[in-house]
């Protein structure tokens, strides 16, 4: 690793560190979900460093996306609207600080304190291939098999949660031409 | 691997100079196209950017009661940002300022940026109708993005890579806006998307006071206005080495041959955006999954096909 690599993984890392503090210190919705967001950001920038560029662009990418979304939710779901008011962001604070502090005293130590193994063999010339291989080569069949079970699942949500269903709309037999909705949509269905 | 030579950091200000070259002919083409609606002299609309620079310069900033400055003041700037960033990947002929593998994935990545830029700009100044503009903004997203997203991957599956380099020097016989038109339209609508305008400007809209825009002024206000057309322009620029054959062309050099195109582009989707009607996001969302996604989707496959055949 060259001068410049470590600068930039210190830099990045202080970055994710210090923005995903933030996330608690902050007492607005909004900065704490874009905290959050920087955060996350750094970490996807920082796999850039082990040549990981597709994982480490697609880690921006969604955890952007996810946090923008994430703000509307917030701001539209949580009681009391705490995005617009002033809010802690912490819950059942002693407990957690004393996790976390467990957390890390363990993380850390077993970081240092562990001895390393020494490296074999060489980087694989492309590394999001040889990650993919690692984390799911030998398991194809286990996620294709819990891929249509999400999938059900989801769907199952929606029809379950979905407050008006295809015969509200269409009619008890599903033989109105034109469906009676509240807000049309646009391709006029 | 075609020929791309990765020039220095300092080349990147020459690049950022044809982005807001590409970015002040979009502003003024704009321009001038109001003024010949209003039967305006053209020469007035064609400095029209400059006059509203100036203008915008001097007029004091406008600040809100309990607004959220810092993250107003990261939605106003990042735009911009966002704009320069996406060209930083696009070889000018055979000159690229940063030679990404991943370089389609970078530009979508970017593009996501925007999401979270346009909604901090509106939710900054602690303003309703400039939140109800974020929130707009954020519908629309929703329904362009997943196209956009699928209407880049078309070209990158056609050239076998995703850097954009590769993409643009695998269409030496036919350019992929030609073979693949279905996603070289839903990536023009996504750039107006992403760029708030045309018939996706509904977020800045009149409706509710300029939404997003409706409590900046001064410098604030041509820093977005700024970010907008850059992004535009950062568009049509990445359009060329993605769907129109990169720097490929008779007798101009690459680098000029890519200003060209991205300049032609950049008008044309001016001159189409102001004809097009505002799609109202609620509409235009299921427009987006019910019309273009499965549209971009069948594309994609027609693309493997082709590919695999």
């Amino acid at each position: 690793m060259t001068v410049l690599a470590d600068v930039v993984f210190w830099v990045l890392a202080v970055i994710a560190v210090v923005a995903g503090a933030w996330v608690f210190r902050f007492d607005s919705m909004a900065r704490a979900t874009y905290a959050l967001a920087v955060s996350f950001v750094a970490v996807g920038l920082a796999l850039l460093l082990v040549d990981l560029d597709y994982v480490g662009m697609v880690v921006v990418l969604m955890m952007v996306m996810e946090m923008a979304v994430m703000a509307v939710y917030m701001i539209m779901f949580m009681g009391m609207n705490p995005a617009l008011m002033p809010m802690s962001m912490v819950h059942d604070n002693r407990k957690a600080v004393v996790a976390a502090v467990a957390g890390f005293v363990l993380l850390g130590g077993g970081a240092l304190l562990v001895p390393w193994p020494v490296r074999r063999g060489v980087p694989a010339p492309d590394g999001t291939a040889a990650l993919g291989e690692a984390l799911m080569g030998s398991k194809m069949l286990v996620m294709m098999a819990v891929s249509p079970v999400m999938v059900a699942t989801i769907v199952a949500g929606i029809a379950i949660a979905a407050p008006r269903g295809r015969y509200d709309r269409l009619g008890d037999d599903l033989d109105r031409g034109r469906a009676d909705d509240p807000q049309p949509g646009g391709v006029g269905r | 691997m075609p020929e791309v030579v990765t020039v220095g950091a300092a080349w990147a200000v020459p690049a950022a100079l044809l982005l807001g070259l590409v970015a002040v002919v979009a502003a003024s083409a704009d321009a001038v196209m109001v003024a010949r609606r209003d039967g305006v002299d053209v020469r007035t609309g064609a400095i029209a950017p400059l006059a509203e620079t100036a203008r915008l310069l001097r007029q004091p900033r406008r600040v809100t009661p309990a607004a959220d400055a810092p993250l107003w003041r990261v939605g106003r700037g990042g735009l911009l940002v966002a704009a320069l960033l996406m060209v930083a990947v696009v070889p000018w002929g055979s000159w690229v300022p940063a030679d990404l593998p991943v370089g389609v994935v970078w530009f979508n990545a970017v593009d996501v940026t925007v999401w979270a830029f346009v909604w901090l700009a509106g939710w900054g100044p602690n303003a309703a109708f400039s939140l109800v503009g974020a929130y707009r903004f954020l519908a629309q997203a929703l329904a362009y993005e997943l196209p956009l997203m699928f209407a880049l991957t078309a070209p990158a599956l056609a050239a076998g890579s995703l850097r954009v380099a590769d993409v643009a020097a695998a269409q030496q016989g036919l350019w992929f806006a030609v073979w693949m038109p279905v996603a070289f339209a839903v990536y023009c609508l996504g750039v107006l998307g992403f760029a708030v305008w045309g018939p996706l400007a509904p977020p800045t809209g009149g409706d509710i006071a300029g939404g997003v825009l409706a409590e900046v002024s001064g410098p604030d206000r041509l820093l977005l206005l700024a970010g907008r057309y850059a992004l535009l322009a950062a568009g049509a620029v990445f359009a060329v080495p993605l769907f129109l054959g990169g720097g490929a062309g008779p007798l101009l050099p690459g680098w000029l041959w890519v200003l060209v195109k991205a300049l032609v582009l950049v008008v044309a989707l001016v001159a189409v955006g102001r004809r097009l009607p505002a799609l109202r996001p609620d509409r235009f969302l299921e427009l987006g999954w019910m019309v273009l996604l499965p549209a971009v989707l069948l594309q994609v496959l027609v693309v493997a096909l082709v590919v695999v055949l």
